[in-house]
């Protein structure tokens, strides 16, 4: 039974192997891939309930007992996000033939798609730091091709950055990695969490929990850290930027929050109040560049900044209430970035332009579109129905129970902000006079919006009935202020 | 010994990042390469260097080096030879496309 746990990883990985065969047979390609997210979002969903049931699912890779082996922890935590990833995989595997060309789909798109997927389950699933780094390298050696394909200039120039950048974090992982072995002698994250308690210099630890901090952050665009962000996610293919925008910035978010809930406890002073001072400069200057440009995708990109600094901000106040948003907070923006990524690319081809300036009266073509960009404004900004709202009311109600008023403050203006550039898009878009001589394609428009529309309806669904998830999501904040229970169900003895 | 291997490691990430911020495509992915090299030397010497027999199980041998450092660098030496080997080419392609290796000039707010 324990052996569902690797089934997320495997079955992308074995369809990426697949597809790699006969990469010319497009129209076999395309219905396997569609079929193989939907086998495998269903897996999901089956180990999702199961987990539910009977708790924490342990794979103890080749039966080597915990603290020697690999192993695989599917914790609720884990496997919610593994869920997300697969819903959003599906969205991408059907808006992707729509959006690439024939050429770019026969270039191995599918299987470095797949592979994508694996790395990012990969790293939500690991219990072991120095597997967490090899399942970091599979999703960015993907995100690399991924980034590259179709070898226009622009991509050829941001993807250089893009990967100098994670090339030299990724080796800061792994002196990082060598460091934590030094002092405590292990690689398995609960026997790392157990053994901390022990060690006499708790110094050396908060050293090394800032660089593990800054090698995350570094992947997630954290203040001061995000600087590679924006460019390097406008220039792909909009599927690309879906997936890159909705998974791989929170598998850096999701590593802070396992990392300091359940290892480096032991400082929260310094390491918990740097958090909130970041995720306060993360809001604000996020905003600020959503708010500089006139470039649809760049807007879109930089909003992405923004939300990881309301979940830092959660993972700063560090209380029941403030880590059960970040985790709501978590969902919710791994699904609206991937729908909006979407909408902006639908945009941006039927407009024939990615500047704001040159774009008008789209809603009188495409009014679906027009009203589903709206909607997922809305749903951005937290408005109450949908599920912004609730993520945020919980950060916020966390915060204020900490008396952290001026993180509060920064969060309410900044969605604020959100909002408003949000909308300047909807007008600019959206209303105004047609753009004359502009070709309408309804066919391409109709295309786009299955996949978009079904995102956005989950996270309506995720706001409306939020009474059925919130169980779930709170018993998550008990358990990551509880480093116990996950020490005690890996290491039983 | 471990003080002096620190040191070395040290350099070599020194060096590393003085050419990660040199302006030449080449001299940036010989500095990658310092860096993992340095990152590497650095795993090894944070397993301890004291001295032992190689890790392969042989009759009469008490002491051992510690064999999971060498696991873990061999692995992070495959995946930045992968890393390095498609730096190398991407740099060519995107010099060729954009005719000039200088950093300084692969900016630019043109999207396609």
């Amino acid at each position: 039974m324990s052996n569902l746990a690797i089934l997320p990883i495997i079955i992308p990985l074995l369809a990426g192997i697949l597809l790699a065969f006969f990469p010319k047979k497009l129209p076999l390609v395309r219905g396997l891939a569609k079929l193989t997210t939907i086998l495998n979002l269903a897996v999901v969903t089956y180990i999702f309930a199961f987990v539910k049931q009977n708790g924490t699912l342990i794979l103890e890779t080749g039966a080597w007992k915990a603290p020697f082996g690999i192993i695989i922890v599917a914790d609720l935590l884990a496997v919610t996000l593994v869920l997300t990833t697969n819903i959003i995989a599906v969205a991408a595997a059907f808006y992707a033939p729509k959006s690439l060309t024939d050429q770019q789909e026969t270039f191995y798109f599918y299987s470095f798609f797949f592979l994508l997927i694996s790395g990012v389950s990969g790293a939500f699933l690991t219990g072991d730091l120095f597997n967490l780094f090899v399942f970091f390298e599979v999703l960015l050696m993907a995100s690399y091709a991924l980034i590259v394909l179709g070898g226009g200039k622009a991509q050829l120039r941001e993807s250089i950055k893009y990967l100098l950048l994670n090339l030299f974090s990724s080796m800061l992982f792994v002196t990082a990695v060598s460091f934590v072995y030094s002092v405590v002698g292990t690689v398995n994250m609960a026997q790392i969490a157990e053994r901390v308690k022990d060690v006499d210099q708790q110094g050396i630890l908060t050293t090394v929990a800032v660089l593990l901090f800054f090698v995350f952050a570094t992947k997630a665009a954290v203040f001061p850290l995000y600087y590679w962000l924006p460019n390097s996610y406008s220039v792909p293919n909009p599927v690309v930027s879906a997936l890159f925008g909705a998974l791989l910035t929170k598998v850096g978010i999701y590593s802070i929050l396992r990392v300091f809930t359940l290892i480096f406890t032991h400082d929260q002073g310094l390491t918990h109040n740097l958090f909130l001072w970041l995720a306060g400069l993360t809001m604000i200057f996020g905003v600020i560049g959503a708010l500089s440009t006139n470039n649809v995708k760049l807007i879109i990109a930089y909003n992405i900044i923004p939300a990881v600094g309301f979940m830092l901000m959660g993972i700063g106040v560090f209380t029941e209430t403030s880590l059960s948003g970040t985790v709501y907070y978590l969902v919710h923006d791994m699904v609206i970035k991937g729908a909006l990524f979407l909408l902006i690319g639908a945009l941006v081809h039927l407009a024939g332009t990615s500047d704001l300036r040159k774009m008008g009266g789209l809603i009188h073509h495409y009014p679906l579109l027009g009203w589903l960009f709206f909607l997922a404004s809305l749903v951005l900004a937290g408005i109450p129905p949908f599920s912004g709202f609730i993520g945020k009311l919980l950060l916020l109600q966390g915060s204020l129970a900490k008396e952290e008023i001026s993180i509060v403050i920064v969060a309410l203006l900044s969605s604020l902000l959100i909002l408003f550039s949000m909308i300047r898009i909807f007008i600019g878009a959206f209303w105004g006079e047609k753009v004359e001589g502009l070709p309408v394609d309804k066919r391409a428009a109709r295309a786009f919006t299955g996949p978009i529309a079904g995102l956005l309806a989950l996270s309506v669904i995720l706001g409306v009935g939020a009474e059925w998830f919130y169980p779930a999501i709170q018993s998550i904040g008990e358990y990551l202020m509880a480093p116990e229970l996950y020490i005690d169900s890996v290491l039983k003895e | 010994m471990e003080i002096i291997m620190s040191i070395v490691a040290g350099l070599l990430f020194a060096t590393g990042v003085y050419n990660l911020l040199q302006k030449q495509l080449l001299r940036i992915a010989i500095g990658t390469a310092l860096i993992s090299h340095g990152a590497h030397l650095f795993i090894l010497t944070m397993g301890g260097l004291k001295g032992g027999a190689p890790p392969i199980l042989v009759e009469g041998v008490e002491h051992y080096t510690d064999p999971l450092p060498q696991a873990l660098i061999l692995t992070s030496i495959v995946i930045s030879f992968g890393v390095t080997s498609f730096l190398l080419v991407l740099a060519y392609r995107a010099s060729e496309a954009n005719g000039t290796d200088n950093i300084e000039q692969l900016r630019g707010n043109d999207y396609e």
